[in-house]
This record gives C-alpha cells, structure tokens and sequence, in this order.
C-alpha cells in the first residue's frame, strides 16, 4: 500500500452545473468528426434505393434486368429477397422492408441496388423498371376516419360530463406538417463479419431497436447483429424508425462486402417520418370568474401509409390536450388515420406540439370572452404539483412550477421597438419590401407541457456501465449523442459522483451492452444519466469499502490525509459496475384513458414579440424569450443551446416549415422549398431557468429538449393574432392568411 | 465527360454545338447535375474567361458575378443582387447565367425589364443582341440556340436615378420571389414598372405605367388605382410557394411601395 | 479526364470521370471530408469552402471545373493544433452541437474575419445567412463571432 500526505483539495472542474467544453467539439470544428456519412471500409460498394413515384399503386412487375446490365452492378433486391420478416416497424411492424404487390406512398422504397460507386448505384437505381398500376390515393384522414382506417382511436373521459360553464369558446384548427430536417441526412455503412452476421453502422437515435429489426427480417440470430452508435448530423424524432437499416444489411450479406447507402436530401424528406399534421376542434367552457370548468377536444392526426409511433403521438396528443391547466370535467376524442400520405412518426414535441397550439389559441379567446389578461387567465388555472392531470387524472408528484413560469414570463422586460436601421430588422428582410411604418408589433404568450420519457406501462429503461481504467473512469453506453450534449452530461455526473476529472464517455454496440433506449422523450440525461449516476455511486461505494478509504480521486483513494491507493493500483483492479435504470412505473389507460400514464412531467412558456407587414402579410420574429422548468441543469450552456435551438424549430413550424402535399406527394422536398429559419430569421432569446428539487432524474434534473419546441409555435401564432387581428387557426402562418381577407 | 476551359470568347464559340453546355457558376446547372436530371458530356468552362467577366459602363459581361453587382451595380440591380441565394451563390452565380437558366423567378430579370436592357448573344457564325422581350420566351425558355453564348447585358445610357427593387419571400434570406419587381421613376415623371414571379417571364405593368406616368403629383388614390391595375396586369399561377390571389395582392402591394420610394 | 487543383496549399491530381462536385471529389477521392453535403444544391452551406479566394458551396462547383483552382477547406483553415480563433470562440459559446453545419459556418466565418477583422452582429447575420444550423438556433453562433471581433485581429 503506497502512503502519501497532503491531498488536493476541492471538487475536479466540469462536474455538474458547470458548463465544460463539449469533448467531441475540437473534432467537430476541425471537420475530423466521424458522420455515418464518412464512413468507408476497404472494398466497399453503394447503395441506391428505387422509390415509388406513386401514392398507391399495385406493383405489376419489376425487370431488374437494365440495371443489372450496368458496369459495376454487383446486386438489385426486392421484396423477394428479404430472407426473414417481410416488414418492420417500431411499434408495429407493419411496413414492407421493399414493397410487394402494392405501394402505399409516395417514396416508398421497391428494390435497393449496390454497385461499385455511389453514382453507378444511383443510375442502376434509376434503370430498374416498375410497372405500376395506379391506385386512387386515400388521402383524406377523415374519410379514413369514417372508413375505419385507423391505427389508433382514443377516448378520454374524466369528472362529471354533465358540468358546464356559462363561458364558452370554440375553435377549430390546423397544423401543416412539418419535417425534422436535420443537416446530416440519412447513412450508413453494412459490414458482413464473414460468418453469416453483420455490423451496422448508421443514423440513429435507438441502436437496440435497430438492432431487433435488422435481426428479424434478416432471419438472423440476435448474436450475429451488431448495430454500432455512430456520428450523426441531428435527429429531431428523424432517426427513430429503420430506413436504410435493413437494407444495407441485406446488400452486405448477399454481396459479402462491406455496402455504403447515403440518402440525398429529396429523398431523405420520403425516407423519414414527419410530424403529424392535425385537425383539431376545440370547446372550452369556464364560469364567469375564468375557471375552467370543461374542455371538449377532438383530436385528428394523419399517421399516413404506416403505423411508426402514430399511437404513442395520438396518445401524447390527447393526454396534453388541455395543456398545463386544471379541468374538472374533459372530453378528449382522438383520431390517428392510416392514409397514403407518408408515414408521420416522432418529432421534438411528439404530439403536445400540435395541441398546444389549439389550447393556448382557445385559452387566448377565452381571455379575451372574460375581457381578461391572457397570462392572469393562466396563472387562475395553473396545473401545479399535487393537482390531477385534467386528462388522465394522474396526480403530479414531482415540481411543476407552472405558476412560476407565468410569473417570469410577466416579470421580463419587453423590448424596444426595432430601431429598423438596418433590412434584417423588419419584415421582409433583404428583399426591401418593408418600410418602419408598414409594421405593427404584437406579443403573444404559450404555455407548454409534455411528459418526459416513455408513457403508458413501457418498460422504459436505459443501462450504463462505468468502468475505473488508468486514465480515469469511462462511461461506457449506447445512448446516442444527436447533438444534444449528452457525451458532456455524462462525464460531468460521473465527475460529481465519483470525485475523478478524468472521465470519458464511449458509445459501445448493441452486444456489448443492453439497451439506453431511444434518444428521444427528453429522457437520456434522466435515463442514462440516472444509470451513469447509479453506478458511480455504487463503483465508488465499493471501491471506498473495499480499501476502507473515505474519499476517491485523480491520485486514489484516501483515507484521512493519507492516500491508501493509489490510482495506478486501483485500475489494475478492475472496477465496473453496469446499472439498469428505470423511472417509476406507468400504466396503460383505462377504458376511459385514466391511469398513471407518465413517468415526469416539465412545464415552459414562451412570449414572443413580432413586428408583422399587415399590409403584405410578411413576419418578423424579433424575440421569443421563456422560462422553462428544467428541475436542475445540469450543464447550463447546453440546456440554453437546446432552449435556442427547440425555439427556433418552434418559430419555423410558425411562419415557414411544411411540406406541401397534393395527392400524397411531397411538392417540396428541397431545401429551396421546405423553409429553414435562417440566421436572419433567428429571433433573439433570454431563456429563464427554474430549477426545482424533486423530480427523480440525477440530481434532479428534467429532460430540456422538447419543452422549447412546444408552445414557442403558439405563442409567435398568438403575436402574429394580436399585432394583425386575424384569427389564424392554421400553421404555418401564410403571408396570405395575414394579408387577404 | 470532357470539359474545355476556353482561353478566348472564340474558343468559347469554337466548343459549343453537339450538345456542349455551358458552365458558368455553376449554381443553377449543378442543381441539375447533383439531382440527377442532367448528365453533360460535354462542358465549356467558363468561370475563369476573363472577356465574359468586362463591365464597360452600359455593357455588363455574362461572367460578372452577383457580388460584383452587389457592390457596383445600378441602385435597383445592386438590391436585386442582394437577394440571390446567400453570399455563397452570390459569390460564384453570374448574371448571365441567371439570364441562361430563365427562371419566372429570376431576381435579376426584373431590372433588365424595367430599364428595357437587351441580351447580346453570339456564335461562331453570328452575333445579335435581343430586346429582353424577345429574349424570354417562356419558363425557363430563351431565344438562345444551343450554339450561342450570352455574353453580354445592355443596359440604355440615362437609366433614371429614382429605381427600386423589392422581392417577397417567406423568409429573410436565401428564397426564391413570391413576387419581385423593379419600380423606375425618371425625371418627368415616365415611370416602368417589372415584375417577376407572376407571369412565364419577367412582365411590365403597362397599363399600371402609361396610367401613372401622366400624373406629375401621384394623389393618394392614385397609388391605389397604380395598385389595382398592377395587381391586374399579372398572370400569376398557385403553387406550392404561393398562390394566384397572393401573388395579386403582393404583386400591387410590392410595385405601389415601390413607387412611393421613387416619389419620396 | 486527370485534373490537377491545389487544395489547402498542396498540389493534389485526382481523375474526374463525371459531372460530378467538387464537394464529391474532395470527400470521396481525396480524403477530405470535413465539407458536407446536407442538400445538393446551395441552399445550406454545409460544403462551404473557399475557391480561388471566394467562398462558394463546393457542391455546385464540377469538379472537373476545379481544375487549376485553389481550393481551401476546414480542413485548411484549422491549424495542425488547436484551433483557429474562430473555431475556439465557437467552441468556448456552445455553438456546436450536432456539428454537421459547424464546418461550413467555420469556413465561412474564417471568409468573413479574412475581409473584416471587426464585423458588427449584422454583418456577422448577413455573412452567415447562407449556412443554415438546424440545432443551435444561431444565438451561441453569434454569441461566439461577436467575441471573434470583439477581442482579436485576424
């Protein structure tokens, strides 16, 4: 045993609350950092995907002869070849992995080809003839709807049907459908081991899911599939469903070379899911004094040609239907229709966004039916700790500081009027369309709330390892880092837990440790960062048992002022302890959609300020600033960078993001014509922090990331109302639907 | 795939013909490349032929980039060239491949119709220079044949100091016109205005012009009739960026600004 | 066809057998994949990079058109070790996350100090509105340049 004196005093830097420095940045910023879409293997060959040009049609044939005639075609695939489960899909695998006799939307892959070039797979892709024969799109939801095509119907019913208050507004409402879009499309790169079993390097957000879906429809054995973490250009709910996954996997093993897809961004916009549209009618009724005594909503959303995670977005959409207000008797009927639109699955927000901007536009017109201030409206039906949830009536257990987002919102100073010196100022921007007193400000505020992590009786859980090695500890995990920080989060609690500085974090394949689940729902940093802090707890409980010591760090471990071993000996002695963490348990809902659905819950609100064009219809988002529940940051810097960011998507869905659809096909899959915020659309953000100790995440921490996207829409949708006087139910907000009558 | 790299306007005309395509900056044709809908053979580079790049006061070559024009150009021309792509297009797009590829939504084309600039256009047999009437024949249709090269923009001597530009788009940089137009105002009070996004080519609001040209001191409700007439003097179509009865509307709404900027 | 360009200060040959882009050739031929591609055509900047002392959008530029040029990518502009001033204070502000956007607004922000060594915020926006990020919402971007002016001459 090695003694030593006169120890180090003080805590390492970069543990939580602080804000170190991002450890894949350097590379990042250096154009070193590994993307799916980097990746190359000795021997490799492409992939192209071969695409239905219809929304529906019976597949007559398919001749891959022409393509297979190519110089440098090494194999075209269809439904035929796919050697085990025909379809896959996240929650119900319903969808063809290439589609047999009938196409269901537009997009929708047929065969897959591989060749020795990314160009020669894409002109091989372009030679395979299809003869469809075109089937009548249904494209209609609601027509669905009467048709009983349907992946999901809910119903909830809660408190006494019979109440009714003496005001009553009603409204219905529409919200476009709007994509993810995030800058690294879809990619990926298949390696086959030589055994018959495959290592699967490609975007994701949920390695484990993948994982299982390449394991059954390839028929293999779940030991012969490896499905690695791999660099991804965001997420955003894109990365949650199987695209390319299979495919690659099948062209690996059936050529016995390593197989590189990367989809370009058209075809990335028929290749992911999208946000549900929705169609949404609403009746609020309160007593005289604004309490809210019922809320009627009929929710509909259009899941498209197959199931993805429509049920869980209708469910999410009808539990948060009210939003963060108290009721005593609801009425939520929701819809989720199959057409032949494409597939809508995850995106930030999953379903509390669409609603949100229903309630609060309801909540605004029955302020203004009271003659009432908008946020006093709120603040009198706050839904705060130890209320019912209006819906489901769970009782909130953990902090929901509603109250208090209202009274930051109220309490933040309001801007000055542009100075409108310079174009970017006013609306319209360099296209010089604008003069200063062609603009009217307006402010409008929302409140959002939304569950954090998985609902409805899953089994939701994420497992870490932490291991002591020489060079420090290392978090070993297969959640995925989208971008959202979690590589820094995870070191900052092993930091604080374990006492060390020198912590990194490794992203390991799907063998080598069980399932973080999905980097979606807010929940890694309560997920993974629970499991990381468990087994830093008990790794440095063991360790300091052990050596009978009282405190560990950089040097080893202590005792008193005597360093009883030293690090060298302690990683020598290999030390890991692996934590399975879940949340507490939830349950599916009754027949009347009551139970104890969700695991957490967090609360934001957004006041946005806008100067508008009247005249031309034309918007600028001059600010949106929050306050969001966040129970504790953890790393103060990046819930900032998810709060900035999540604004902005929020802005887009507002005032420009859609994909325009006629008959079922996109009309704008491009980046000239589906709209991003540009830095010249990015309004300024003062974001409020409001940390409360409760919620059962590490050291109290909630998930940040979706809360910024959900009501940040409604609220520049309620600035936009009140600077033009338009009632404006739909999103985006159209220059037309400001400036024509 | 072959591509020759000019060292002369004559080599330039030498290597056109048998389905050779030109290649500017490369920002609309790339496009096209990267998507798959066209495969050149055969390329004549042009980015670095420093004859096409000659600005000569009224002549502006085909090479000359959108930056330049950003920096140097008439005051209307300058504005438009402020709102092509981002500073990158801008940097490497040409105005002569602008006037190549025709789109409705050109935001240069507008100016060129409002100060009634023409298009010289040569080959190795011929040289002519076009009206921009005559130029424009359709979507993303010129009278240019496959063996000629744009060279040049013409613009008339005196352009009126008092010009405008404005351009409607969903977002503050980077877009394509909902609606652009360029609004002209000279001395005695003859006044053009183009408009572009509304109609297969760039247009002129003739009516809207001979009517407000006449008028020394434009009344109020003279602004609205220039307005109304405007709004319908365009052909404008719905699409999925916009839609016919916005299109109107802005269309009047942009060029009545527009005028008023002139008169203030 | 063989062509011959310089990139990042080296003279390079690579044979161009298609239309293809420069951003293609410099990711695929000649190991340099720090430019990407998010759209094909413009409109992100993600393959931002500069040409003969432009900065263009490597996508939209053939290849075979690069022949002659002089091309600098972030893989040039970031130092052996380290980072470039740019590249520091983005780090420092928070301004990558995803990362995928961070190499062209890196090239373009280098392109920027290189004209202007004290940008004001608008001139920053207007610089940068060719680059879109898709996770950041552009606030710890600025954040980071504003300082780039603030406080260093380049």
């Amino acid at each position: 045993m090695s003694t030593r004196t006169g120890r180090r005093v003080g805590v390492p830097r970069g543990v939580i609350r602080d804000s170190p420095l991002r450890p894949d940045g350097v590379p990042k910023l250096r154009g070193e950092f590994e993307y799916a879409q980097d990746l190359r293997a000795e021997g490799m060959l492409w992939a192209a995907t071969v695409r239905s040009p219809h929304a529906r049609a019976r597949v007559v044939s398919i001749d891959l002869g022409p393509a297979l005639a190519i110089g440098g075609v090494h194999a075209c695939l269809t439904a035929a070849d796919v050697p085990g489960r025909a379809t896959f899909g996240l929650e119900h695998a319903d969808q063809p992995v290439l589609a047999g006799d009938e196409v269901k939307f537009w997009g929708e892959p047929v065969a897959v080809v591989a060749a020795e070039d990314d160009d020669t797979a894409r002109r091989a892709a372009a030679a395979v003839e299809v003869r469809y024969e075109e089937l009548d799109a249904r494209t209609d939801p609601e027509e669905a709807d009467d048709r009983d095509e349907v992946f999901r119907r809910l119903s909830i019913r809660r408190g006494d049907q019979g109440l009714h208050g003496s005001v009553v507004v009603e409204g219905e409402y529409e919200v476009g459908m709007q994509d993810q879009a995030p800058l690294g499309t879809e990619a990926g790169l298949a390696i086959p081991d030589g055994q018959g079993g495959v290592d699967l390097y490609a975007t994701s957000q949920y390695v484990h899911v993948d994982q299982e879906q390449v394991v059954a429809s390839l028929g293999l054995r779940p030991d012969q599939v490896r499905a690695h973490p791999t660099g991804i250009g965001g997420a955003f709910g894109a990365r949650e469903d199987v695209n390319l996954h299979i495919h690659l996997c099948m062209l690996a093993l059936h050529t016995g070379r390593p197989v590189k897809m990367v989809y370009h961004r058209s075809e990335s916009f028929t290749g992911h899911v999208h946000r549900h549209p929705a169609w949404l009618r609403y009746r609020h009724e309160s007593d005289e004094d604004g309490r809210l005594v019922r809320v009627e909503a009929r929710v509909m959303i259009d899941g498209g040609a197959y199931a993805s995670t429509t049920s869980a977005v209708l469910a999410n959409a009808c539990y948060f239907a009210v939003g963060p207000y108290r009721s005593d008797s609801v009425a939520v009927d929701g819809v989720g229709a199959r057409t032949n639109n494409p597939p809508c699955g995850a995106m930030r927000g999953f379903g509390a966004v669409q609603v949100c901007f229903a309630y609060e536009a309801q909540m605004d017109r029955l302020a203004a039916a009271l003659e009432m201030d908008p946020l006093d409206l709120r603040e009198l039906n706050a839904l705060g700790t130890g209320d019912p949830m209006p819906t489901t009536g769970q009782v909130i257990e953990t902090p929901l500081p509603t109250i208090e987002v209202i009274r930051s919102l109220q309490a933040m100073p309001l801007p000055e009027p542009a100075t409108m010196a310079h174009h970017s100022e006013l609306p319209g921007g360099s296209g010089l369309t604008t003069e200063p007193h062609h603009v009217r400000r307006g402010v409008g505020y929302a409140l959002g709330l939304k569950n954090l992590g998985f609902s409805e009786g899953s089994d939701d859980y994420a497992q870490a390892r932490v291991r002591l090695t020489p060079d420090g500890a290392v978090v070993e995990t297969a959640a995925i880092e989208v971008g959202q920080g979690l590589v820094t989060v995870l070191a900052q609690i092993v930091r604080s837990a374990l006492g060390i500085s020198r912590v990194d974090v490794n992203h390991v394949d799907t063998s080598k440790i069980d399932s973080a689940g999905s980097t979606s729902a807010s929940r890694q940093t309560q997920l993974s960062g629970g499991a990381t802090l468990e087994a830093s707890v008990k790794l440095r409980q063991r360790v300091l048992d052990r050596h009978e010591g009282e405190e560990l760090d950089d040097d080893g471990v202590w005792k008193g002022d005597e360093l009883v071993v030293s690090w060298s000996v302690l990683a020598e002695e290999d030390w890991e302890e692996t934590v399975t963490f879940r949340h507490p348990p939830t349950t599916g809902p009754d027949e009347n959609g009551q139970g104890v659905i969700h695991a957490d819950f967090a609360v934001a609100g957004h006041r946005a300020v806008v100067d508008v064009d009247t005249e031309l219809g034309l918007v600028k988002v001059v600010r949106v600033d929050t306050a969001q529940d966040v129970g504790l940051a953890l790393n103060p810097q990046s819930v900032r960078g998810q709060i900035e960011g999540g604004i902005l998507q929020g802005v887009g869905l507002a005032v420009m993001e859609e994909l325009v659809m006629k008959d079922g096909v996109i009309l704008n899959p491009t980046f000239t014509d589906y709209l991003l915020p540009t830095i010249l659309d990015a309004p300024d953000v003062e974001a409020l922090l409001i940390e409360r100790e409760g919620s059962w995440g590490p050291f109290g921490a909630k998930g940040v990331g979706e809360p910024p996207t959900i009501s940040s829409t409604a609220a520049v949708a309620a600035a936009i109302r009140a600077a033009s006087g338009k009632e404006l139910n739909r999103v985006p907000i159209r220059p037309q639907d400001i400036a024509l009558e | 795939m072959e591509i020759v790299h000019p060292n002369s306007i004559d080599e330039a005309l030498a290597g056109l013909g048998d389905g050779a395509i030109p290649l500017a900056g490369g920002t609309d044709l790339m496009v096209e490349v990267n998507f798959g809908h066209i495969r050149p053979e055969r390329v004549i580079g042009l980015r670095r032929l420093a004859e096409l790049k000659e600005w000569d006061g009224q002549r502006i070559g085909a090479g000359v980039t959108w930056r330049r024009i950003e920096t140097h150009g008439p005051k209307a021309l300058a504005e438009a060239a402020r709102t092509v792509g981002s500073p990158q297009i801008r940097n490497a797009g040409t105005i002569g491949g602008n006037l190549g590829t025709a789109s409705p939504a050109g935001d240069g084309h507008p100016f060129l119709a409002a100060v009634g600039a023409s298009i010289e256009l040569a080959s190795t047999a011929s040289q002519r220079t076009l009206t921009w009437q005559e130029f424009f024949t359709g979507v993303k249709e010129t009278a240019r044949r496959p063996d000629e090269l744009i060279m040049a923009v013409h613009l008339p001597a005196g352009l009126p100091e008092r010009q405008c530009f404005g351009k409607i788009g969903i977002r503050n940089a980077m877009v394509i016109a909902t609606v652009c137009a360029v609004v002209t105002r000279a001395d005695d009070g003859k006044t053009t205005v183009a408009l572009g996004s509304v109609a297969p080519t760039p247009i002129r609001a003739t009516g809207a012009e001979n009517m407000i040209s006449s008028i020394g001191h434009p009344s109020a409700g003279d602004l609205v009739e220039f307005q109304r007439l405007v709004s319908e003097e365009v052909r404008p179509i719905t699409d999925h960026r916009s839609t016919e009865e916005y299109r109107r509307h802005g269309a009047g709404v942009l060029a009545r600004r527009l005028l008023e900027r002139c008169l203030s | 066809m063989i062509v011959e360009l310089t990139v990042n200060g080296v003279p390079v040959t690579a044979r161009v057998t298609n239309p293809g882009s420069l951003l293609d050739l410099l990711r695929d031929e000649l190991g340099l994949p720090g430019s990407k591609n998010a759209c094909e055509q413009g409109e992100c900047g993600s393959c931002s990079v500069i040409l003969d002392g432009e900065l263009v959008c490597s996508c939209l530029v053939m290849a075979a058109d690069a022949a002659g040029s002089s091309v600098t990518t972030v893989e040039g502009v970031s130092p052996d070790d380290g980072l470039h001033p740019v590249q520091e204070a983005m780090h420092h502000a928070g301004a990558v996350q995803c990362g995928f956007c961070t190499p062209g607004i890196v090239v373009a922000a280098v392109d920027l100090f290189a004209r202007n060594a004290h940008p004001s915020s608008n001139e920053i926006k207007d610089a940068l509105a060719g680059n879109i990020c898709r996770c950041t919402g552009y606030g710890a971007i600025i954040r980071a340049l504003e300082g780039v002016g603030a406080t260093d001459e380049h």
